[in-house]
């Protein structure tokens, strides 16, 4: 009885979309990182704990349990950091440090994105070129493409550290090597999304442009890039964050002196937990941040060829 | 004039090349060193290559295609054989242009072979499954030998690039080194993060599916999660948890379990709606409806969780030992090896890994087969 009275006044006070979106994916994924949150400040106190405790029973001076637990908080070297640590870190190498210096995120943070982006544009282009020859070749198609797929199964960046060391002494040093091995890992997302794109278009449209008589670039051009463009994108969104993966390992065991995988290298030799900590976030954010990019290139360009999503 | 163009328009230009590039090839009057071939071999190498690419203008059955396949590998088996064995003397100018034209006349002739053999369909299920094997298996093999050619031929520094026959050399010498970093880190690290990281991923997506205001605030996380660098975390890990394996394995369990709780999540979503009113008219509790109909039908999604997080893993476990590790493991003798300069044990370490890597990926893929051969893709 009671639903049935009820149903027409849910109608008629239907939410707008701003506050369904608040109440469905705002509210939910919030309670969800503040859950996260805290359990980090549990767990921060409970790995700290003994260490701290000791350092305070060798100084000698008489503690309470208060003091001992908001010094858990507070260590140099903790070992798992509070996230108030974390971020003020990642504020005094950000905003509190001059772009130029060593100490300065955004300095490292830069080096890792350029190769990056290099690495990705190039794999884009790579994995585009490659996609375009296997659909129009029957015999790539063939011998190629098996050997695209299974190259993925094989842990290709356990090779990076040689790709890099290699490099120096050839005397290509800096951008170039970190870069290939980004390239290496964004062409494939692209290659295999962008085969399937091609291929994408139906049966009927293309047996249409044969009646058109169009040639096989005209049906590349008007047919199937338009097609393929929704699936780029998609890849392209998996690529940017291999990439970042890519560029920030191929820092690591080359001594490389500057860059996010060099932090995160750094920090670990120097017990630098909250270094290192910082360095992931900010990681975290530069991945968080390309991806967003790429989505929003993909709705703009969407929006502009008219695809409804 | 007309006439003799016609079998190029078919595609005939590759054999047709072939055959010029295979005269071009002959050693010059006066010119020694060009080909270190016997006048008879390289007469029976002329006669086949100009025989199978002549066969090829005018058809492409068996015959053509089997002396196709001959010539070009006894041609190629020719061509390794005349590289000097040891490493080019300095200031040498390399081989000859007679070697190259003669190395390009056989892989054109190769190639046109692929060619046909992807151009035949056979009707003959078992037939097509053939080809369409061998098609791959023909192109990486002559991947490794241009490879291999390429490096002798042009005198490529070995700290550079190995040829392949080195980096084989280096496999069957040093197998009991590779088998100890094998199992450190494979059997150990990754096999067992890997386990640890699904099972968990599998058994929260459960609980999670149960509570949807959970499932809502989890599922854009853990998408984000899974685009994260988290490699990153192995410094840590390797802190928390000490140099030997454990500490890898750990990076392994946060890497896989992500992907494994939101490709679940989504695959529990994936039956139809009419299935789940079906189950309800019978009145099926949640555990008979998750068993018998939302498991199963989640199942291509799990499996495609565990295919990703299978090269997750190995990547994870080899990286997190750049970090610090006992004096054995792939990662480790990786970045030492590199250290060294031994870059033909690092390529053999690369080709275990990369073998460990596929026959994991095989072996799931094998199982996926057989757990959901319901699925349309699994059709033939």
């Amino acid at each position: 009885m009671r639903t049935e009275a009820i149903a027409p006044l849910r109608a008629a006070h239907r939410p707008h979309a701003v506050s369904r979106w608040v109440a469905e994916s705002a509210v939910p994924v919030l309670a969800v990182v503040g859950a996260i949150l805290v359990v980090w400040m549990v767990a921060t106190y409970v790995l700290n704990v003994t260490v701290q405790r000791d350092a305070l029973d060798r100084a000698g001076t008489p503690y309470t349990a208060g003091e001992l637990f908001l010094a858990t908080y507070t260590m140099e070297r903790p070992i798992l950091p509070s996230p108030h640590q974390v971020a003020q870190e990642l504020w005094k190498t950000t905003v509190g440090t001059p772009i130029t210096s060593k100490r300065s995120l955004v300095y490292h943070g830069w080096i890792t994105l350029s190769s990056t982006l290099v690495g990705f544009g190039i794999g884009t282009l790579l994995g585009i070129g490659l996609a375009v020859l296997i659909v129009h070749s029957r015999t790539l198609d063939k011998s190629l493409m098996p050997w695209i797929v299974s190259s993925q199964t094989i842990p290709i960046l356990a090779i990076a550290p040689m790709i890099v060391v290699v490099a120096n002494a050839l005397g290509v040093t800096g951008l170039l090597p970190k870069a290939f091995i980004s390239t290496y890992l964004s062409f494939f997302p692209v290659a295999v999304g962008m085969v399937t794109g091609l291929r994408s278009p139906d049966r009927l449209h293309l047996d249409l442009m044969r009646t058109y008589t169009a040639t096989s670039s005209q049906v590349f051009w008007k047919l199937r890039l338009p097609a393929a463009v929704p699936f780029l994108f998609t890849s392209m969104k998996v690529g940017i964050a291999a990439s970042l993966v890519g560029a920030i390992v191929a820092e690591l065991p080359t001594g490389a002196v500057a860059g996010l995988g060099a932090r995160l290298l750094a920090g670990s030799y120097y017990g630098q937990t909250v270094q290192i900590w910082s360095a992931l976030f900010a990681a975290a954010l530069m991945a968080a941040v390309l991806v967003a990019i790429v989505g929003m290139l993909d709705r703009i360009v969407r929006q502009r060829m008219g695809i409804r999503s | 004039m007309n006439a003799l163009l016609a079998p190029l328009r078919g595609g005939g230009v590759l054999p047709f090349l072939a055959i010029v590039a295979i005269f071009l090839a002959f050693p010059l009057p006066g010119d020694a060193t060009s080909l270190g071939l016997s006048p008879v071999a390289l007469g029976g190498l002329t006669a086949s290559v100009v025989v199978a690419a002549a066969l090829f203008l005018r058809r492409a059955d068996a015959l053509a295609i089997g002396l196709g396949l001959v010539a070009s590998f006894a041609g190629a088996a020719l061509l390794i054989d005349d590289l000097p064995d040891g490493p080019l003397p300095a200031g040498s100018p390399g081989m000859g242009q007679g070697f190259w034209f003669a190395l390009v006349a056989v892989w054109l002739l190769a190639w046109t072979t692929v060619d046909r053999i992807a151009g035949l369909s056979p009707r003959h299920p078992v037939a097509r499954r053939a080809a369409d094997l061998a098609i791959p298996i023909l192109f990486g093999v002559w991947l490794l030998i241009l490879w291999e050619v390429l490096v002798r031929g042009l005198g490529v520094p070995s700290v550079l690039l190995p040829a392949p026959s080195a980096i084989g050399a280096k496999l069957a010498a040093e197998t009991a080194t590779l088998w100890a970093d094998f199992r450190q880190t494979f059997l150990k690290s990754v096999l067992v993060g890997w386990a640890l990281g699904c099972g968990s991923g599998f058994l929260v997506a459960l609980l999670v599916d149960r509570v949807p205001f959970l499932k809502r605030g989890l599922l854009p996380v853990g998408n984000l999660v899974s685009a994260l660098p988290i490699v990153g975390i192995a410094p840590i890990m390797v802190m928390w948890f000490g140099f030997d394996w454990p500490s890898k394995a750990a990076v392994v369990v946060i890497m896989t379990f992500f992907p494994m709780l939101v490709n679940t999540l989504a695959g529990l979503d994936a039956a139809g709606r009419m299935e789940r009113d079906l189950m309800r008219t019978y009145a099926a509790g949640h555990g008979q409806e998750l068993l018998k109909l939302r498991l199963p039908a989640a199942m291509p999604f799990v499996f495609n969780a565990l295919k990703i997080n299978s090269t997750l893993a190995l990547i994870g476990a080899i990286v997190a030992e750049f970090f610090g590790t006992p004096i054995v493991g792939m990662g480790f003798r990786i970045s030492t090896e590199v250290g060294r300069m031994a870059i033909d044990m690092v390529w053999a370490e690369i080709a275990v890994a990369a073998l460990a890597g596929s026959l994991f990926y095989g072996a799931i893929g094998l199982v996926e087969r057989l757990v959901t051969f319901w699925h349309p893709s699994m059709r033939r």
